[in-house]
């Protein structure tokens, strides 16, 4: 099975379930990698159906205080993407059961190469990449290094994006789409748009992948809400808080706050 | 035509944001594109240049300088530093701040590192009775507290950037999200030919007032074109803007002269063309100062306004396919052409143009008999006046 496969087959499972998937978003290296294989460790066993794995980078344009806050903490390891890819290896050799993708900006991918890259992800057994400054127009290298590999190629749509726009994006994301759930940057909110439900009932009538909706989502009545709505829902800050909050002795906290998180996730 | 209808120039710029921003650049590039050539605005524009800034600056000869480089030049100074504000950046806050208000725009924001652009778009949103918000490195915010005051004056709100190095590439970061979070309602005024497209385009097209001028003058003057112009280069602005309209013609040398700080292997320098390397930041693909694995680094320069670890990509574009010549002077030497600037000609050069100063220093000996030398004098030095005073008494290391 192809890393998009996987990622898609994660989230029909839950689907199948009556669940909407929970997505987790973590930082590598916040605070370092041994909490950040705990954290994955922990997320596994509290029902996360995919993860989503923070590679940092010195400007996160899109992020707001919270994973900004992170960046920098994980930043101080100086990290690679050679040491990122190893890492994920290193986890599918002890058999983690998730699917992973890489959530990162696009320079370290630049650099690195994007045909090594996809190779050697694919190698590591690594599911895909959401890359948040790279829209349709300037996504065309990475999309075919993807497709040639079986990565998922997961593209962002967002409230400001024209429906026809729309339609062309869910065309070439593979995985799933990652719909935007708010016209801002990342980071827990109190309130969601009150149109979110009925943009995310338009989305998914044109888009051929799955669908989950992230950013600002922090709190297990949010989750509830949107549920019916999306068929997997992405829940960052409000978990790299908990981080940021207990380092080392977070993954207990965090692996209770997910479950929480997955009880909501059931679409009655 | 460059850039083309995706916004790059050879490989270079392009539109690399959030999705949230795509339709926002697209409505911008859709207005601007209408308005560049609609007779209204281009009068409108014209008549703030000239009564409310200051243009047509002299092209000014300056003897007493090309007597102290040995009296074989024939230099002229392109006196950017005659303008309201004290820069070139006035150009362009006006451009873009008019066009806003045609959108229907009634909140800008903006970024500044040293401060010049955002006291340039402050002034241009107080003419124009629009909201300004302007964000700052935390760390710029101390070491020009002057311009942090003065755009309070002028109105604008000012926010420090704590994220990131707290200086400028982190507050075009916040600017951004700023942008991100409030598109509908608010426009951004980029202070550079950088970003993504359409800014470098369309701050080059708002700068090349500078080159127009220029070249009108030393045919008038000289009979002739140049045969060299020298412009200092941070983001570009200045440079792109009298390098653009003699970019035809291939007689006339362009020589951009970046900061190489305390040195270029000391890693406090800001010389991204000259000693960067391919990447992607702020939306634009160009060259950037970057670790092997693409993290961006810090940039130093003792002028403020070149402390940026990029670069517009129309100039990554004229260095590949060799338009142009890209040097790096140091801070002494900038210095040195800071002094010898004010002591021949009674001018004050801000420390940014002081690097195309000091370049032409450098070289002079080089040149021939008769060569038609412009320097592109992008501001004044006042704002610098107190920081050289500091590093000359030795106090700033
Ligand atoms: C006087 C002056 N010159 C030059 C610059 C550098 O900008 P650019 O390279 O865009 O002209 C600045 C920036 O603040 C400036 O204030």
């Amino acid at each position: 099975m192809t890393g998009a496969e996987r990622v898609r087959q994660a989230i029909k499972e839950a689907n199948r379930k009556g669940r909407a998937a929970l997505i987790p978003y973590l930082c590598a290296w916040d605070p370092d990698l041994a909490t950040t294989r705990a954290l994955l460790w922990a997320l596994a066993e509290a029902g996360a159906s995919v993860v989503e794995l923070g590679f940092p980078f010195s400007d996160p344009l899109a992020d707001g205080p919270t994973i900004q806050a992170a960046t920098q903490r994980a930043l101080r390891h100086k990290p690679t993407l050679e040491e990122f890819l190893e890492f994920v290896a290193g986890l599918y050799a002890e058999g983690y059961p998730l699917p992973i993708v890489v959530m990162g900006y696009y320079n370290p991918f630049f650099r690195f190469g994007l045909e090594r890259f996809a190779r050697e992800a694919r190698e590591a057994g690594l599911c895909g990449a959401i890359i948040p400054d790279l829209p349709l127009e300037e996504a065309r290298p990475w999309l075919r290094e993807a497709r040639r590999r079986g990565l998922a190629s997961i593209m962002l749509a967002a409230p400001t994006t024209p429906a026809e726009r729309l339609e062309r994006i869910a065309q070439v994301s593979t995985g799933f789409l990652y719909y935007v759930s708010v016209t801002g940057i990342t980071g827990a909110r109190e309130r969601l748009p009150e149109d979110l439900v009925l943009r995310l009932d338009l989305c998914r009538e044109v888009s051929p992948v799955p669908v989950a909706v992230g950013f600002g989502i922090a709190r297990p009545e949010q989750v509830r809400m949107l549920a019916p709505h999306a068929e997997a829902i992405v829940v960052g800050s409000a978990l790299v808080k908990i981080v940021e909050a207990e380092g080392s002795r977070s993954p207990e906290k965090v692996k209770r706050f997910v479950k929480d998180l997955v009880s909501a996730t059931e679409r009655s | 035509m460059l850039p083309n209808k995706r916004g790059k120039f050879g490989p270079f710029g392009g539109r690399f944001v959030p999705e949230t921003l795509m339709p926002a650049l697209t409505e911008l590039e859709e207005a601007y594109r209408r308005l560049r050539r609609d007779p209204g605005f281009r009068r409108e524009l014209a008549w703030y240049l000239r009564e409310y800034a200051g243009r047509p600056t002299p092209l000014y000869p300056a003897r007493r300088l090309s007597e102290a480089l040995g009296g074989h030049l024939r230099i002229y100074l392109k006196r950017e530093d005659l303008l309201h504000t004290g820069a070139h950046k006035i150009n362009n806050t006006l451009g873009q701040v008019l066009l806003a208000r045609r959108m229907g725009k009634r909140r800008i924001i903006a970024e500044t590192g040293a401060g010049q652009h955002g006291v340039a778009t402050a002034t241009a949103a107080a003419l124009l009775g629009l909201e300004c918000v302007v964000y700052m490195g935390a760390k710029d915010t101390v070491r020009q507290a002057m311009n942090v005051f003065r755009m309070e004056l002028l109105g604008a709100r000012v926010v420090p950037v704590k994220s990131g190095t707290q200086t400028l590439k982190d507050a075009i970061n916040e600017a951004i999200r700023d942008w991100v979070t409030n598109v509908e309602t608010t426009f951004y005024v980029i202070g550079s030919v950088v970003g993504p497209h359409p800014y470098p385009m369309m701050v080059r097209d708002f700068q090349s007032v500078i080159g127009r001028e220029t070249r009108r003058q030393i045919l008038k003057l000289e009979g002739r074109l140049p045969d060299m112009v020298i412009a200092c280069v941070g983001g570009g602005s200045n440079a792109m803007g009298i390098f653009y309209p003699f970019v035809r013609d291939q007689v006339v040398k362009l020589v951009g002269v970046e900061a190489a700080g305390q040195g270029l292997e000391s890693d406090r320098h800001s010389a991204t063309l000259t000693v960067g390397e391919p990447g992607v930041l702020h939306g634009m693909l160009t060259y950037l100062l970057q670790d092997r694995v693409g993290q961006i680094k810090g940039a130093h320069s003792i002028a403020p306004g070149l402390d940026y670890p990029g670069v517009g990509p129309e100039h990554a574009f004229l260095r590949e396919c060799g338009r142009a010549e890209y040097v790096a002077v140091d801070d002494e030497e900038a210095l040195s052409a800071f002094r010898l600037l004010s002591e021949t000609e009674g001018i004050i050069p801000a420390l940014e143009s002081a690097h195309a100063v000091a370049y032409l220093v450098k070289i002079a000996d080089r040149l021939p008999r008769d060569t038609i030398v412009v320097v592109n004098l992008s501001g004044r030095g006042d704002k610098d006046v107190a920081a050289v005073r500091d590093y000359l008494s030795g106090k700033m290391a």
